[in-house]
């Protein structure tokens, strides 16, 4: 059980938080032919975007209903509207996603009635689908903005079903994804998931919207992602793996709707929790054996952890994260033996938090983050690129996790997820100890230096 | 709104100084120059984010976001503005408001307690303090927290009144000009103030762009003494009321800060650019003919002559290295204001032919030299469909596309060259080496051999030659154990044997 502090400052220094909205943006740019819409005043939007594409390294679709003065105070039913129609006119979304802001939000608009009265009176809007997910910016982090908009996806897309007469696919499995995981990590899972014979249905699927591909053509839409068809078909799935807490509710309404029962695998980077989820898939698939390139992997994987123990076991390493990502990496760090001395998270949403591998962590920023990891005598940073200053700070390296990380390329294609991508993130840390290899000196240990005058002075340094 | 903010904004829009708005009628006048913004269809910052930009780089002062999170979570330490000195300006401080904040109104007890918290641990010169959207709609009233905080800690802590939705980021660069009359230039006084000390208004000195005619103007004996705002202190912009010329960087939006410079304190202005060979050459002449009519020895004009040809020999040749490399390339422009004309006519004089230059943003004044350059206003377009600029590029219209960041993938996916001519761009291209090193760039991306590799085709799209025709695949794969061998001898599992054997791979063998 950890205990959740809080750190007791009115001042935010560095944040370590990216809003809500962005989440709920970036969600749903998983699906395909979307576009999201931040329901605000137009910075939320450039603010959220420039982040974005940071990021991605791509052009990312992102629109505002432009709220000014007046429309605040009356009311933005009409921004909206005027939105949607702009939209479609503009690059014909078969999707738009509508995310509330701060500004929205401390106005208290009541968006669900206000989108109900505007599609139904609307019939023109009809091929597009419109979802609307309440997140405000003063409200949790981006974790839960995505976790807010996958459900409300399924909320809005996916009927009630039949718990008796429906027609169960018994090899389609819907996987639902976190926001912790990259393009790269969807896709390794979902080649996990296929390797079984099983087909999943990925949401939302960043893994073919933002995973940086040169298309045939110019869209001012989400380059791929969920198709729309496969979100009504999530009720014939046989199951439904969750991954991550923070997407336990959208699987339980999955379940409730359709009655497809579900699993929630808290974290799929270490052996053991991979190997639970490869017990499921086997269940699912009703075989007792696995394929023969997984149990390659795994054989492969046992051997990255003999050689990497040797650098992370007491280790003691500072992350800093939104909820499920910390939890994944520090949960698989600390089974490698490494310390956990600073657990710096952006929300308390999530309960995954409790059950980490240390006994205290703080919700803060970046500068509590270097506060804590220097008096914890931290060898080692996780998080995502803002830890750059604190890295200097410190002069102790940093693994960039997480979002955003603008100053890499390829942040996309960081997997740290299955036999696969556990063995290159043991690699990652223990290479990067290594690279920081601190060599003895005999101050170390207390003893004096060795005196000068023994010192070897060539004769060029003398003269 | 706050009676003193909607005086403010009307006041800035009611800009005498500004030709666009002089003529206007008196009504459309009362309106502003905002642009009212199309749900849907809106691109660029707000108010806030335009304060912000112009403010940020006085390096040395601490810049409170009064907030909840996204306004600095989501935006800090993005922009390029280089420091010569402290890094204080890149640490991201915001109130980070929670829901708690907002309907207990404790916003500005918070807000105050963090100025105290930042100053008691970073004793910083100043504290700008920005408002945004929510605590202007709850009320909080940042000036009140400012006045209190500045006589409880000593330090000068200024409210900067710009929420997002008053308006646009242009917007948002006049309040922070305001913000710097009310509160900052003019409560310092210089030690030795000369006749040489100038203002530069309106360069951030992105990537080091200041420092690139900081040599030019070191050589002439001209002091920066108020630098509004690029690698400023706060002492700095403090003085600023004692320069004796103010020089207006491409910037209409900060007009109104040095018109009232000259109301104020009597220094004159002029409007100049450090883009391009020509405009650079320009600017430095008025601006050495200023000082001299406001007290500077005559002789500077002869310094900066000497210098200017000195200099543009220097550039031309340095220039002549690329004609080979660039002649005959068309560029398709996609900027606004006057990097519209004062870039095409050294690309000109470089043998580059410019196909299409966009005005958006752009003055009469503007356009009209670019008719005047170009020989022709057909090559001039407002603004652009992403759709259309990327079928034009496609279509190899133009060989390289030179924009700023938000059309960068139009170009990049269409396979075509791009170089980043916007404030977001991590080379400096101003003055006369700046020049060089954007012709430099110009080079490097078109030449680059990579393209050929890039557009040619993939091997399935090429035409196919005829091949043999092959039996269907067999045997087990290697990563599934799925096979489509009947009489395979290796036992399968019985549930992967039930299971229905397919010519088709799940995966990728």
């Amino acid at each position: 059980m950890t205990t959740i502090a809080h750190v007791k400052r009115a001042l935010s220094t560095n944040p370590l938080k990216s809003s809500a909205p962005l989440g709920a943006a970036m969600a749903y740019l998983g699906i395909e032919g979307a576009i999201p819409l931040f329901h605000g005043s137009q910075g939320c939007t450039a603010f959220a975007m420039v982040h974005l594409v940071r990021h991605f390294k791509e052009a990312v679709p992102l629109q505002t209903t432009a709220m000014n003065e007046v429309s605040t105070i009356l009311g933005g039913a009409e921004q909206i509207e005027e939105a949607i129609e702009n939209l479609r006119k503009k690059a014909s979304p078969k999707f738009i996603g509508i995310a509330s802001t701060a500004l929205t939000e401390t106005r208290g608009e009541d968006v669900v009635g206000e989108l109900k009265e505007i599609v139904s009176r609307r019939k023109d809007f009809a091929d597009t689908k419109i979802v609307y997910a309440a997140t405000p910016d003063f409200e949790g982090g981006l974790e839960d903005g995505w976790a807010k908009a996958v459900t409300a996806i399924v909320d809005a897309l996916l009927e009630p079903g039949d718990p008796v007469w429906n027609d169960r696919d018994l090899r389609q499995v819907n996987l639902l994804c976190g926001s912790h995981l990259t393009p790269a990590e969807v896709e390794e899972i979902a080649r996990i998931v296929r390797a079984f014979g099983l087909k999943p249905i990925i949401l939302p699927d960043l893994s073919t919207s933002l995973d940086g591909h040169v298309s045939d053509a110019w869209k001012g839409t989400s380059l791929g992602g969920t198709p729309l068809s496969d979100i009504s078909a999530l009720a014939k799935s046989a199951y439904t793996l969750a991954i991550g807490e923070s997407m336990r509710d959208a699987a339980a309404l999955i379940e409730q709707r359709a009655f497809v029962p579900f699993r929630v695998f808290r974290s799929l980077t270490g052996l053991k929790s991979v190997d639970a989820f490869i017990r499921i898939l086997m269940e699912l698939s009703g075989t007792t054996d696995a394929p023969p390139s997984l149990k390659r992997d795994r054989a492969r994987l046992s051997d990255a952890y003999l050689d990497a123990h040797f650098h992370i076991g007491g280790l003691k390493v500072a992350i800093a994260a939104d909820p499920d990502l910390l939890f994944s990496l520090a949960s698989t760090l600390s089974g490698m033996g490494a310390e956990i001395a600073t657990a710096v998270t952006t929300s308390t949403n999530n309960p995954v938090i409790q059950d980490l591998p240390c006994t205290e962590a703080f919700v803060g920023d970046l500068g509590d983050f270097q506060t804590l990891a220097g008096e914890s005598k931290a060898e080692m940073l996780i998080t995502h690129a803002h830890g750059r200053h604190a890295s200097a700070a410190l002069g102790i390296p940093l693994v960039r996790a997480g979002f955003p990380i603008f100053d890499r390329l390829g942040a996309q294609d960081i997997c740290r997820v299955g036999y696969r991508g556990t063995r290159a993130f043991l690699y990652e840390i223990a290479n990067t100890a290594q690279a920081h290899h601190h060599r003895a000196r005999p101050e170390d240990f207390g003893a004096d230096p060795v005196p000068q005058e023994f010192e070897h002075v060539s004769y060029a340094q003398a003269s | 709104m706050a009676d003193v903010l909607k005086d403010k904004i009307a006041d800035v829009f009611n800009e005498p100084a500004c030709g666009v708005n002089v003529s206007k009628s008196e009504q459309q006048r009362k309106k502003g120059c905002a642009k009212p913004l199309t749900p849907g269809a809106a691109a660029g910052g707000c108010a806030f984010d335009g304060a912000k930009i112009a403010l940020q780089p006085i390096v040395d002062a601490a810049h409170l976001v009064h907030a909840p999170l996204a306004c600095e979570g989501n935006g800090w330490d993005n922009r390029g503005a280089a420091s010569s000195g402290s890094e204080l300006y890149r640490t991201g401080f915001t109130t980070d408001m929670t829901e708690l904040d907002i309907v207990m109104g404790h916003g500005e007890k918070k807000l105050f307690r963090a100025l105290r918290e930042l100053i008691e641990e970073h004793q910083p010169p100043a504290v700008f303090v920005y408002s945004t959207c929510v605590p202007a709609l709850i009320g909080d009233d940042i000036d009140a927290v400012c006045k209190a905080a500045s006589e409880k800690f000593d330090t000068p802590c200024i409210p900067v009144n710009a929420p997002g939705y008053v308006g646009s980021k242009n917007l948002g660069n006049k309040l922070a000009g305001e913000a710097l009359l009310d509160h900052v230039i003019g409560t310092i006084e210089p030690e030795e103030p000369t006749a040489y000390d100038i203002n530069i208004i309106g360069d951030y000195n992105l990537s080091g762009e200041l420092w690139q005619v900081k040599p030019l103007l070191d050589r002439l004996g001209i002091r920066i003494l108020g630098s509004i705002t690029g690698d400023a202190r706060y002492r700095q912009v403090a003085m600023a009321h004692r320069a004796k010329v103010t020089m207006l960087v491409c910037s209409k939006a900060l007009i109104t800060l040095a018109r009232k410079l000259e109301e104020r304190y009597g220094i004159p202005f002029f409007e100049g650019s450090f883009y391009g060979i020509s405009d650079t050459s320009d600017a430095l002449r008025t601006l050495c003919r200023m000082l001299v009519e406001q007290g500077a020895d005559l002789e500077l004009l002869t310094r900066c002559d000497a210098l200017i040809a000195e200099e543009e020999a220097k550039i031309w040749n340095a220039l002549e290295v690329f004609r080979p490399r660039v002649e005959g390339k068309r560029v398709l422009l996609y900027t606004g204001g006057h990097k519209s004309w004062s870039v095409v006519s050294a690309l000109q004089e470089l043998g580059m032919e410019v196909i299409g230059t966009s005005v958006r943003k752009a003055t009469e004044e503007d356009k009209t030299r670019v008719t005047e350059i170009m020989k022709t206003d057909a090559h001039m377009f407002e603004n652009m469909a992403p759709k259309d600029m990327y079928r034009l590029l496609k279509d190899a219209e133009a060989d390289v596309l030179m924009s700023g960041g938000r059309s960068q993938f139009v170009a990049l996916k269409a396979k075509m060259p791009w170089v980043d001519v916007n404030q977001e761009k991590h080379e400096p291209y101003a003055g006369y080496m700046g020049m060089v090193d954007m012709v430099r760039a110009i080079d490097r991306a078109i030449n680059n051999p990579m393209w050929a590799d890039l557009r040619d085709p993939a091997p399935w799209d090429e035409a196919s030659s005829v091949t043999q025709p092959l039996p269907p695949l067999k045997g087990t794969c290697p990563v599934t154990n799925v096979s489509n061998e009947v009489h395979q001898k290796r036992a399968l599992e019985p549930s992967l044997a039930a299971l229905e054997s397919s010519a088709v791979d799940f995966e990728d063998c």
